[in-house]
């Protein structure tokens, strides 16, 4: 449900690895600074922005696009019949993930990087089938999912939404992985915090929504 | 290290003149609820105390600034307030989030303020003008502190926390300069802290609690709570994300113990990784409806498996990965663990081995974080983090069962869910806000505690009903920025020998005092000032004991006058009395308190509230014991 287009990603891919080039060069060359600038040195030399990289503009710019589709599935609990639990943890996924959308954008926006609109609307009554849907970050329901989800109600909602939404918070675990795989990445404080909640709460949120499915607990890497 | 505050008291008849004013109010009120009304059958909140705060509440609507916002504030005084050391500050760009300050800790007159990027030590022997002792540059957030003698522990959880203190940050996705983990410092020279050593784990150290074992004078152990990723183990040999069905010494679903042995910091190492979360199987949870057991059930039908939510399936659960933080309560050989989704209640009387004993969960919590006692073990408080501390969720469309409080009984190992308590204030959506660290306030006879809420504020709150928490006092400042959101507001705010002492994320240092209320008198503020420490760590709770004075017994006089737990001519009478003994002194004081002592004993069976009127006549008692 994401309006990120390719040639918006592949910009940013460039600004992106500009950055990094900057951020790298911009350390000291020597492994131990005998007398380390202060914090606040530091911060008045940066301008207030720690340096970044193109895996952290990609992952913000990609979750963006995620957390719009959780958001999308998470307004259908009302009105498709969801049971209280059911209804109780999507209303703090709308929520939490409608913030989340928020700083990222704003992240993105503050460091000048192409920031990708949300798509947050109920998509029902659309032909999501026929939509020209961008590529999926890991996890997204696929359109035939989507409207899978969308014709669904009562228990058979609940059981999808809480299959698929397992699927979905995997997809951002396993961003979250890919992040920190890269080299450089999560050295910002606000993507590593931003990462680091985005991995706890997730697992925790898997955790729940398997007992609401009658399955056992798991770990994050199944 | 204790003193009798009510010795150096002027005036001491003039205040109890006020008090029975207040008190007097308060009876009033209480009289119009006079069945015991605690219980009331729809659950909404009895009203037991005459007054409320001011309406509209002023934290509402408050101007926006960095040093120069608006305040408001209630039943509290400012007593200092200290921006960050220049190191820690930049101010050209407010709200820098590596310039965070976070957890507390303190040994005698010092205050260790964390920060992302090293920490901060303060010397509050001037409450009103705390000095700056040291910044110590050390990035690596998010430096949750702790203290021991001549310790000082520090978390290190961010990939650009370095070994050496660096400032680079660590770009290599594999490195032998990246520190996660516990940071030893040795404070002898409180000023010149001294680096001892660096114990890695596999998921770094996002908080930690200091634990003693009374059983083992010769080390402390640190319980390390870790929430980010598990690194390699080709960083750190050991280290595994996986499953425990294919690595059966998985970093995940465990946490770690580390010993210090106190002759030999260096030697630090991790004794132990107790798995506390295996075969945790679906709790008991409340606020899920016979409706919600049926959609389960259903849920459950059209997935062709069987409906068992919460039926035990040994061996299949294994809960959360790890704990966001534990707060452990030597004395009575419990912690309270925020892992996950789920709240936890350990044994730890095996010091370096915790094992799980009871668990709750909420469908209202979504990320459990800390864990409170109250002072007799009878109760336990988690609070709920919910978006992590930086979002804004005290707005008034946020729920107030969310990113809250949720209080419970403790009876055995059994938890029984009672209330929630949130931040009732509405916050703008440019203040993050949410429930955050906090402390019990030695106020005897009562559950009473500080709570940081970020942006929201402080809020000082009684339990002692833990049916119906109410707010008490509270301090809060208009948002950092008015049209954005920018990392600020308290992180945490404990009492400390007489003070609230509250880490600022942006703005420093601030010192508080009670002030006295008809919810709150003097004698009563005395008396949580008579209880001193000569250190503390906020997740490790002392058992507090108050000293024998004449505040403490005026405190549970003050408590039985507005609870009406005797009669108003038996407490004038028992107050006169305490006036008496006090002009007094040596035998004479200690034969009058001795006589009092038995008359109170006398007024037991009569009272209505027997129990206070006990505690009062043990103080009288323990008061008179005291004279020589």
């Amino acid at each position: 449900m994401t309006t990120l287009s390719r040639p918006q990603s592949a910009v940013s891919i460039l600004a992106g690895f500009a950055i990094a080039a900057c951020a790298l060069s911009a350390r000291p060359s020597h492994a131990q600074a005998s007398a380390p600038l202060s914090p606040a040195a530091q911060a008045k030399a940066d301008g207030g922005r720690m340096a970044y990289t193109a895996a952290d503009v990609r992952f913000m710019q990609g979750m963006i696009g995620h957390h719009a589709q959780a958001v999308v599935m998470a307004g259908w609990a009302p009105s498709h019949g969801a049971g209280e639990s059911v209804k109780t943890l999507a209303g703090r996924i709308d929520v939490a993930q409608r913030d989340e959308i928020a700083f990222m954008q704003r992240w993105l926006r503050e460091r000048s990087e192409t920031v990708p609109e949300a798509m947050m609307h109920d998509m029902t009554g659309h032909d999501m089938a026929g939509m020209a849907l961008p590529a999926l970050m890991p996890g997204m329901l696929t359109a035939e999912q989507m409207a899978q989800l969308s014709k669904a109600s009562g228990a058979e909602f609940d059981r999808l939404f809480l299959t698929f939404m397992i699927q979905h918070h995997r997809g951002a675990l396993t961003m979250v992985d890919q992040l920190f795989g890269s080299p450089g990445a999560g050295q910002d404080l606000y993507i590593f915090r931003f990462a680091s909640d985005v991995g706890a709460d997730q697992t925790t949120e898997i955790d729940r929504m398997r007992l609401m499915l009658g399955l056992p607990a798991e770990g994050r890497n199944p | 290290m204790t003193s009798d505050p009510s010795s150096r008291r002027p005036g001491a008849h003039s205040r109890t003149a006020s008090l029975s004013f207040f008190a007097a109010i308060g009876i009033l009120a209480v009289a119009g609820c006079v069945t015991p009304s605690a219980s009331a059958p729809d659950g909404s909140p009895a009203p037991a105390w005459s007054t409320s705060a001011p309406t509209p509440d002023p934290r509402v609507g408050l101007r926006s600034g960095w040093y120069d916002a608006g305040e408001a504030i209630w039943n509290l005084r400012v007593v200092s307030k200290t921006p960050p050391s220049e190191k820690f500050t930049n101010p050209s760009t407010p709200g820098d989030r590596r310039l965070t300050n976070s957890d507390l800790a303190f040994v005698g007159n010092y205050v260790f303020q964390g920060n992302y990027s090293g920490y901060q030590v303060w010397d509050i022997s001037n409450a009103s003008h705390p000095t700056l002792r040291s910044a110590y540059v050390c990035p690596g957030s998010q430096s949750d502190v702790t203290v021991y003698r001549n310790l000082l522990f520090v978390s290190a959880e961010a990939t650009n926390g370095r070994t050496d203190c660096g400032m680079q940050g660590v770009v290599d996705t594999v490195s032998k300069d990246r520190a996660r983990g516990i940071r030893v410092f040795d404070i002898t020279d409180i000023g010149v802290p001294k680096y001892v050593t660096t114990v890695q784990t596999c998921r770094g150290s996002h908080t930690h609690t200091l634990v003693t074992d009374p059983k083992d004078n010769a080390n402390v152990y640190i319980y390390v709570s870790g929430s980010a990723g598990v690194r390699s183990a080709a960083e750190l040999e050991g280290c595994s994300g996986a499953e425990p069905t294919q690595d059966a010494n998985t970093a995940l679903f465990r946490i770690e113990v580390i010993q210090v042995p106190l002759a030999h910091p260096e030697q630090a190492h991790i004794v132990s990784s107790p798995r506390i979360f295996d075969d945790l199987t679906a709790p008991v949870r409340h606020a899920e409806t016979p409706a919600d057991v049926a959609a389960a059930a259903a849920r459950a039908a059209a997935s062709g498996r069987p409906a068992r939510p919460n039926a035990p399936r040994p061996g299949a659960g294994r809960g959360p990965t790890q704990c966001h933080d534990i707060t452990v309560y030597p004395a009575i050989g419990l912690a309270g663990g925020a892992c996950g989704g789920y709240g936890l209640l350990l044994d730890i009387r095996d010091v370096a081995h915790p094992k799980r004993i009871g668990a709750v969960a909420d469908s209202n919590f979504s990320f459990w974080h800390s864990a409170t006692f109250n002072n007799d073990g009878t109760k336990i408080l988690f609070s709920d983090e919910w978006g992590g501390g930086s979002q804004p969720r005290c707005r008034v469309t946020d729920k107030p069962e969310w990113g809250a409080d949720a209080l419970f009984t403790l009876s055995g190992t059994t938890m029984t869910f009672k209330s929630y308590y949130k931040l009732s204030a509405a916050q703008t959506s440019n203040e993050n806000c949410v429930a955050h660290n906090g402390t019990l306030i030695p106020i005897p006879g009562r559950d009473v505690m500080v709570q940081s809420w970020y942006q929201g504020g402080i809020s000082v709150f009684d339990w002692s009903d833990v049916s119906h928490p109410k707010e008490i006092a509270y301090y809060d400042r208009g948002p950092m920025d008015s049209t954005k959101l920018v990392d600020a507001g308290y992180w945490s705010s404990y009492w400390y020998n007489g003070y609230i002492v509250g880490s600022e994320i942006s703005r420093g240092l601030d010192l508080f005092e009670l002030t006295p209320s008809p919810l709150l008198s003097q004698n009563e503020i005395d008396a949580a000032k008579s209880v001193r420490f000569d250190h503390f760590n906020a997740q490790e709770q002392p058992k507090l004991v108050w000293p024998a004075t004449f505040a403490l017994a005026r405190a549970y006089l003050d408590q039985l006058n507005r609870n009406n737990g005797i009669s108003r001519d038996r407490s004038a009478a028992i107050a006169r009395q305490l006036d008496g003994a006090e002009k007094t002194s040596g035998a004479a004081r200690r034969s009058a308190l001795m006589e009092l002592a038995t008359a109170l004993d006398g007024d037991v069976a009569g009272a209505a509230d027997k129990a206070r009127v006990r505690w009062t006549a043990g103080a009288v008692r323990e008061l008179a014991n005291a004279q020589r």
